[in-house]
């Protein structure tokens, strides 16, 4: 496979939210806005890329029975070391998104990826399987933001196109809507993937 | 594919990744140290200038104890005077505690306000950070008007449907006033 | 007191699966069959009541003390694993019938982010309740909130089998079928339980 066509897998083929269903809690958690949700997928796409990399490149040295918690650790590392950078440089976001961000650690993408592409590929390899996993979920944590967002607070990236006195349909900011919303998503990329596939 | 495990180097590994991992750690724990506290202060300094009137020189940081509890102040002055005080104030909303910091002037009025950090309800309680609502206590003189809700006969009309934190933003600023005539005693006294 | 309005918070209120949406990959994977449900439920009720006391003290007695808070992340994840992996092992010499029911989901609780998210959660955040002073858990309180806590993912996950369980009898348009119909059912069962926002 080329390094191309790597990254555009993460896209459609094997996107991470809608076809393969993986990292549902931030998916759920963090797309009450466009912005929070592709900020959340930006954090993810930076830990998924340096932890890919960083895993295919020890990946032969680690015994196998200890590669779990080997990997747990490298994972960790790295999202500590985002914390780090979000505090000193973006702490609006950083406080927008909480809790979320440390746990990046257990998100079951980046694991999975470790466990299913990075301990058996190249280091090139596995940063454009990061990448493309990657930008997959921060497309899909954005068009979810996006759709909550127009109907629960009426505006688009922050531009609000209703009055400014009135609400948006709450119900889809709140934690009804989070679940809505990702349902009918996924029933729509089906639909629209299935009549590629024809 | 990967080594064969033995208990000798399934230890060493471990040992070593978790080493090699702590040592990456504490250098970015070092190097964005400093970002951190500076971002963290940018913050503060942000948010006291956005409640009082304009100063020159630096905000100085004081506390003062009312009623049994600390509370967290910082005097502003321009050409040697004093001209505003900023107080961080809290009180329990809907959902959690409501943080805002309350300017006041010299004279006693609310010059403004600006909420901190807050928990509540998307879409209800959360709008006590829009202008609509906020705006309100702006040249707030706490002499002349009352701090409450219409509802308890008080001058500020609450947020629709979030009374609750509409009540909290305002015990928090009436704390404020409160902290405030405290430290203008002080001050008298010395 | 103060107890009781934790333990009712963390159950209905601030659900940790309806209006924190954490764990939420074990809800949607191993809610097809009400004995699985449960299964899991106690096996996450046991780990994440286990797991917070634990992290609890390894922060305000060791990371504290040395300064090293910014390996949090980091231990508590490792204590976790470790933990679910000790778990495994003594369940299986001590109760092999506890160990045959719950056996299965316990390796699968690690990357459960509602154990990290509470352990996480007690040593970050301050609570208050009921107008009371917003302050740190203390040591009791930490444990009280953590089984409150996993309890209240035992009651949304029992709830959610058992309506997936009668959804299986009837007919869904097929490509709502597995996964989006189980997130509608999800979705409703989350607006019942805002009804209890307010509440403490």
């Amino acid at each position: 496979m080329g390094k191309f066509q790597l990254i555009t897998k993460g896209l459609v083929k094997e996107n991470p939210t809608f076809v393969l269903l993986l990292g549902m809690c931030p998916t759920l958690a963090t797309t009450t806005s466009a912005i929070n949700g592709m900020s959340m997928g930006l954090a993810t796409l930076f830990v998924l890329v340096l932890s890919n990399m960083a895993i295919a490149a020890v990946a032969k040295v680690i015994p196998d029975k200890v590669r779990i918690p080997a990997y747990i650790v490298i994972i960790a590392t790295f999202v500590t070391v985002l914390q780090f950078l979000m505090q000193a440089f973006t702490p609006a976001i950083y406080e927008t998104l909480g809790l979320f961000i440390p746990l990046i650690v257990v998100n079951c993408i980046v694991l999975g990826r470790a466990e299913a592409f990075a301990n058996k590929n190249t280091v090139m390899d596995s940063a454009c399987d990061g990448l493309g996993i990657g930008l997959g979920f921060t497309m899909s944590l954005t068009i979810l933001g996006l759709v909550r967002e127009i109907l629960g607070s009426g505006s688009i990236f922050d531009w609000k196109f209703i009055p400014d006195d009135s609400d948006g349909i709450l119900a889809f900011v709140l934690a009804p809507g989070a679940f809505m919303v990702l349902a009918y998503l996924i029933v729509l990329f089906k639909k629209v993937t299935a009549k590629k596939g024809e | 594919m990967a080594i064969q495990s033995s208990f000798k180097n399934m230890v060493l590994c471990l040992f070593s990744v978790c080493l090699i991992c702590s040592a990456l750690l504490a250098v970015v724990y070092a190097v964005t140290k400093e970002p951190i506290e500076i971002a963290t202060q940018n913050k503060t300094t942000n948010s006291i200038a956005a409640v009082v009137p304009a100063f020159d020189g630096v905000p100085v940081k004081d506390s003062i104890t009312v009623s049994d509890k600390q509370y967290m102040y910082y005097v502003v002055s321009k050409d040697g005077k004093p001209v505003g005080y900023a107080i961080e104030s809290s009180a329990v909303g809907f959902s959690g505690p409501v943080n805002v910091m309350v300017g006041m002037t010299a004279e006693g009025v609310v010059y403004n306000t600006k909420v901190l950090s807050q928990s509540e309800t998307p879409g209800l309680g959360a709008k006590c950070v829009k202008p609509q609502f906020a705006d309100q206590f702006k040249e707030f003189d706490p002499a002349v008007k009352t701090l409450k809700v219409e509802k308890d006969g008080g001058d500020i009309t609450a947020i629709t449907a979030s009374t609750i934190t509409s009540r909290a933003f305002c015990v928090a600023v009436q704390t404020a006033v409160d902290v405030y005539k405290a430290i203008s005693e002080n001050v008298q006294s010395k | 007191m103060e107890y009781i309005f934790i333990i009712i918070s963390a159950i209905f209120v601030n659900n940790i699966l309806l209006s924190q949406f954490m764990g939420i990959c074990p809800f949607l994977g191993v809610s097809n069959k009400l004995s699985t449900a449960t299964g899991m439920s106690a096996a996450v009720c046991f780990v994440i009541t286990l797991s917070t006391v634990v992290t609890y003290l390894l922060q305000y007695y060791v990371l504290v003390p040395l300064g090293i808070e910014f390996m949090q992340t980091i231990s508590f994840i490792l204590v976790i694993a470790a933990l679910v992996q000790m778990v495994e092992i003594i369940l299986k010499k001590v109760s092999p019938a506890l160990y045959q029911a719950l056996g299965i989901f316990l390796p699968l609780i690690t990357t459960n982010c509602a154990v990290l998210g509470v352990a996480l959660m007690v040593v970050t955040k301050e609570f208050s309740y009921m107008g009371g002073e917003p302050h740190m858990f203390n040591l009791g309180e930490s444990t009280v909130f953590a089984f409150a806590t996993s309890l209240g993912f035992g009651l949304a996950m029992i709830l959610f089998a058992g309506l997936r369980e009668q959804l299986a009898l009837n007919s869904v348009p097929k490509p709502f079928k597995g996964i989006p119909i189980a997130l509608i059912t999800a979705s409703i069962l989350a607006m019942a339980f805002t009804g209890f926002s307010g509440l403490v």
